[in-house]
């Protein structure tokens, strides 16, 4: 492990500071992602800054009826949290589907979103990785793609050797329920206060896979706002993975469905961000859910899709795969609506 | 025949000895050995396949504060044999695989020893290389043997003829998965070379065998060298014998004389460096009558092997034995690759070879229209088939019998049955592994301050030695469990075999009754303290009259997400006939311990080689998926109470490995059973039947 100087500034504000002050500086949350990247070589800072104490761990009301979860509270306690399951059970299912017991009780709100891929090439130093290392690679190509993207990529088998490709998927459980809620996510940075819609929090690789999202450096999330659903609205995440427990997702929806209204539908390990599916939306807005209606819209949004071949059939599969689950989850939805 | 001993404190269900201090945590392991001011070591791992390192940059490393010592090929001490290859540590320039050590770095911290290790530069002429298995490499080859010394191939009568003639016949490739064993406790070393003498705890399934191959490595006398090994966080067979990294760790001990140093593997390491069960490819063919009487077996495998050091697992090997048919075939091929060393694990031989005979035997079945259990029945031989010997003892039948009932298999109708999103499907197969003695071992009795201690170099890999050694040294001396206390896992105590091969307590055991027999003999019931005998094993009744085999058979209930594809296993039951049962409580987390290996084998486990660069891609533990709790359900093992006079005096065959068996092959017959998906290969994941679904 690279030797690093670490800090806990007394509040905010100088954490910032001292983020945005040294190039290679990080921000430490719960450190159940950073600092596995730090043992293995992944991430190797100059400087870590805890804010673990700093930022708020609270989940609190909003004036607008909606919850603030402040960024160090865990994902164990957002998850508990009476009003997270009563108002936004999809969040509470997609933080209890995400790793074990004892990572949620030390994983945090503002960690979470912010965990790195899980492409194996980005967490072995010795494979090129663009994202890791830019300009040298991507191994994934052609290589282990079952956890690697559909949706959100030039084509299938890109260059391996283009310095802009990567066809990693963002891993995060949470993220997939906070994009189906249209989260917000409250940013404190070197120039100030900003909101990001957590839709546009992370990105597709363009021309830097290196940036998962668009926070500037020096950029700390200090909350994410939960706008308040109208009554009635019935939520879920379903997670589909190798083993019942402690697996990353292979495909994952999270669906919010309003009384009477339009269905919100966010996929997660399809693409470099969490996928809304706005097309399968559009299609459905005003239209009855049925297997067949939502088969269709996502066909139509899942068009584009390119497999990625690989080691052991490469992950076409996902294609169909993230189809019916999209439609179970719905089919589920619906009848829990109506019973 | 023997007089098998009394049962008294054999059979009875004793908690053990060794629990509490591991639950507390104070049960020391290897790394954690309390030594004065030790240093830490960490590897330097080659990143080619193939080629040669031309140059290593540690000129900056070596002058870094609280750097000890940088190893390299071009420093390193020259070894005193470096006949096995992998052994031969820094000994050349040459690479012949991903992950080879090719340095080692020791230091004040691991954290030190880690960072400058990361940061040695490495150059290499690179070669290309060749890591893909395939039935058509141009470099497959019959070796002389496989493992365990059985021939490569066996040939009776003509199954080509017979298979022609079959009225059903079954003819599909089967494929297992290439799997890496990960004991909780990675393979791990403190040592320490001090005036000419060597000490090394080390976590080994065999204290002797260790020394033995670090002695001949390093051209050490055995009085020398002292291997120490109160503990084993697992081993599965990864630590049956020693690996490159207590070769590596003894060279830093003696280049830092008088300073302890620590080497402990990384999760991500024991990837490339302490074995794997080979990837295999099984050919199966059977034919049969319209009544299911096999008329041909065949299974033509082929496995891989790393170039420098071969290793042949014995796959074809149980079906030699396991059903009657006059006409017999099983060939074995071996690939040599640019890959890293593959290894024992649990079952070798027989955990690979249950999958595709099993399977197979399943299809046979289906295309028959005949059960399952009866297909098997059908096909019980008198007398095992690959010798012409008779069974020490043989109730397969009977656990197929049992299991069923207990299952509730009569239930089980034509298939395809839906509970709710689920599709439940039941498949069973048949389990076996061969009751095994090793030839040397011995133990001493000692009576001492009015209890007896049996000391032997035996090795408690969390299996329960510990435990079941003292029961066994209590009914041969006919005494109370209570007065007996077993000393192991240390090369002061008389010597004993490997850990392996489901031999442990029948080896070890007999020796210690050998001695009891010797010890009583001197000295009657009325021992003076001090009074000491020892017994070897080669002393106790051998039968070579007989076929010893221990037998099971597995259930298994599959459900399937009708929408999803995703495979669940929520009952699980074995039944086996295991002889004589020392601990029940030990024996039970030993039966179902290994079904749930096979259960992860079934399902998840899976180390996915990445041919482009030679490697596991998925050299994690996040990554290569393990069987977590909530994947078993309800998890069963039972056992006949069998009588089997032959195999030793406490009448017991091993259970060590014989739960893995099998366990894959019931796994996926449920699934097809569920689906009407026929998965081949493993594991089973729903990819695999997705498409199969409506
Ligand atoms: C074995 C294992 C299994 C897992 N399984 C799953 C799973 O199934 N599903 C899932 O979703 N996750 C899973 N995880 C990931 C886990 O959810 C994340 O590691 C965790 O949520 C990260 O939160 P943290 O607070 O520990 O972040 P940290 O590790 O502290 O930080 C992560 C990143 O976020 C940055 N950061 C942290 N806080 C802030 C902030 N407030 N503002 C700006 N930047 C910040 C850090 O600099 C770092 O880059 C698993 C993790 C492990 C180790
Ligand atoms: S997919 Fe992305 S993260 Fe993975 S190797 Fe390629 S560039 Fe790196």
């Amino acid at each position: 492990m690279k030797p690093f100087a670490y800090a806990r500034p007394a509040d905010v504000a100088e954490a910032v500071r001292d983020v945005a002050a040294e190039p290679n500086a990080v921000f430490l949350a719960g450190g159940t992602n950073l600092v596995d990247h730090l043992k293995l070589g992944v991430a190797r800072p100059d400087l870590v800054v805890d804010v673990r104490t700093l930022t708020s761990a609270d989940v609190s009301d909003l004036p607008d009826g909606g919850l603030r979860l402040g960024a160090a509270s865990t994902n164990s306690e957002v998850a508990a949290d009476r009003r997270v399951r009563e108002r936004y059970p999809v969040l509470a299912q997609a933080l209890l589907a995400g790793a074990t017991g004892q990572l949620r009780n030390t994983a945090t709100t503002g960690g979470n979103p912010l965990q790195r891929t899980r492409c194996v090439y980005f967490a072995d130093v010795t494979t090129p990785c663009n994202k890791r290392e830019p300009g040298s690679g991507c191994s994934a190509v052609g290589g282990y793609t079952r956890y690697h993207a559909v949706l959100g990529t030039t084509a299938a088998l890109p260059d391996p050797t283009a310095p802009e490709t990567c066809i990693a998927t963002h891993p995060s459980d949470m993220a997939v329920a906070l994009a189906a809620l249209d989260a917000q996510v409250q940013v404190l940075g070197p120039a100030g206060e900003r909101t990001i819609p957590f839709t546009e929090l992370h990105r597709l690789p363009g021309d830097d896979p290196s940036r998962d999202t668009v926070l500037e450096h020096g950029e700390l999330i200090t909350a994410i706002d939960l706008p308040p659903l109208p009554a009635g609205t019935r939520s879920a995440y379903r997670k589909v993975r190798d083993r019942a427990s402690y697996a990353y997702a292979l495909v994952s929806v999270a669906a919010v469905l309003p009384p009477g209204g339009d269905v919100r539908i966010a996929l997660g390990s399809v693409a470099h961000r969490p996928w809304r599916a706005t097309r399968a939306e559009e299609l459905l807005r005003g239209a009855e859910l049925t297997d067949h209606s939502v088969r269709a819209a996502m066909d139509a949004e899942l068009a584009g899709a390119q497999p990625q071949p690989g080691l052991g059939g490469g992950n076409g599969f996902k294609i169909p795969l993230v189809n019916r689950t999209v439609v179970a989850t719905l089919r589920a939805l619906t009848s829990e609506a109506s019973a | 025949m023997t007089d098998l001993l009394t049962p008294r404190a054999i059979g009875q269900s004793l908690v053990r000895r060794d629990g509490v201090d591991k639950v507390r945590g104070t049960a020391t392991y290897a790394f954690e050995t309390d030594v004065e001011h030790p240093a830490y070591c960490h590897p330097v791992q080659a990143t080619i396949a193939l080629g040669r390192v031309t140059a290593m940059d540690t000129a900056a490393a070596e002058a870094l504060d609280g750097v000890l010592a940088v190893l390299t090929p071009f420093n390193a001490e020259r070894l005193a044999s470096t006949e096995d290859a992998e052994y031969a540590v820094l000994q050349s320039t040459e690479v012949a695989f991903r992950g080879q050590l090719i340095g080692l770095v020791v230091a004040e911290t691991s954290e030190l020893a880690r960072e400058v290790a990361d940061g040695i530069t490495v150059t290499y002429a690179e070669q290309p290389h060749d890591s893909e298995l395939r039935t058509d490499h141009p470099g497959l080859y019959a070796p002389e043997q496989v493992n365990a010394g059985h021939p490569t191939d066996t040939a009776e009568g003509d199954v080509d003829a017979a298979m022609a003639a079959a009225e059903v016949t079954v003819d599909h490739t089967y494929e297992t998965q290439m799997l890496h064993n990960n004991p909780i406790e990675p393979h791990a070393t403190t040592a320490l070379w001090e005036d000419g003498s060597l000490t090394l705890w080390d976590s080994t399934q065999g204290v002797h065998p260790d020394r033995a191959a670090v002695c001949e490595v390093f051209g050490l006398d055995e009085e020398r060298v002292r291997v120490v090994c109160p503990y084993v966080g697992g081993g599965f067979g990864s630590k049956g014998n020693p690996h490159a990294n207590v070769m590596l760790v003894t060279m830093a001990a003696r280049a830092l004389p008088g300073r302890p140093v620590k080497l402990a593997l990384t999760r991500q390491q024991m990837f490339f460096l302490t074995g794997y069960r080979t990837p295999t490819i099984q050919r199966m063919q059977l034919g049969a009558d319209r009544r299911g009487r096999l008329s041909a077996i065949a299974i033509d495998v082929v496995e891989q092997t790393s170039k420098i050091k071969e290793f042949a697992e014995q796959t074809g090997v149980p079906a030699r034995m396991m059903y009657a048919s006059p006409n017999r075939r099983t060939t074995h091929r071996l690939a040599p690759l640019d890959v890293p060393i593959p290894s024992w694990m649990r079952a070798p031989g027989e955990c690979p070879g249950m999958f595709g005979p099993e399977v197979a035997m399943d299809e046979l079945a289906e295309a028959l229209g005949m059960d399952p259990v009866q297909l098997r029945i059908a096909n019980e031989p008198d007398v095992d088939p690959d010798t012409g010997k008779p069974w020490s003892s043989r109730h397969l039948v009977e656990c197929l019998r049992e299991g069923a009932q207990r299952f509730g298999w009569d239930s089980r109708g034509p298939g395809r049955r839906r509970e709710g999103d689920w599709l439940v499907g039941h498949g069973m197969a048949s389990s076996v592994y061969p009751t095994m003695r090793q030839a040397t071992s011995t133990a001493s009795i000692r009576f001492s301050g009015g209890r007896y201690v049996a000391e032997i170099g035996a090795a408690d890999l969390g299996t329960g030695a510990w435990t079941v050694l003292p029961q066994i040294a209590a009914d041969a001396l006919g005494v109370d469990v209570a007065d007996v206390d077993v000393a192991i896992g240390d090369t002061r105590y008389p010597t004993a075999s490997v850990a392996g091969g489901s031999s442990g307590t029948n080896t070890w055991g007999s020796a210690i009754v050998q001695a009891a027999r010797e010890f009583r003999g001197k000295y009657g019931t009325d021992p003076q303290d001090g009074d000491e005998a020892s017994g070897d094993v080669d002393q106790a009744a051998m039968d070579d009259a007989h076929a010893a085999y221990a037998f099971g058979a597995q259930f298994a209930e599959a459900r399937v997400n009708a929408d999803t594809g995703e495979i669940r296993v929520p009952r699980l039951i074995g039944v086996f006939a295991a002889g004589r049962i020392i601990n029940p409580r030990t024996a039970r987390s030993q039966l179902i311990g290994g079904m749930t290996m096979g259960l992860s084998m079934a399902l998840h486990e899976d180390s996915v080689f990445d041919t482009r660069i030679g490697q596991v891609a998925n050299h994690d533990l996040a990554d290569y998926h393990i069987t977590v709790n909530a994947d078993v359900g309800e998890i069963e093992a039972h056992w006949l109470d069998e009588h089997d006079p032959y195999v030793n005096v406490m009448g017991a065959k091993g259970i060590g490995e014989i739960g893995i068996t099998g366990t894959a092959a019931a796994v996926v017959n449920a699934v097809h059973h569920a689906t009407g998906v026929r998965v081949r290969s493993l594991p089973v994941t729903l990819d695999k039947v997705l498409a199969g679904l409506d």
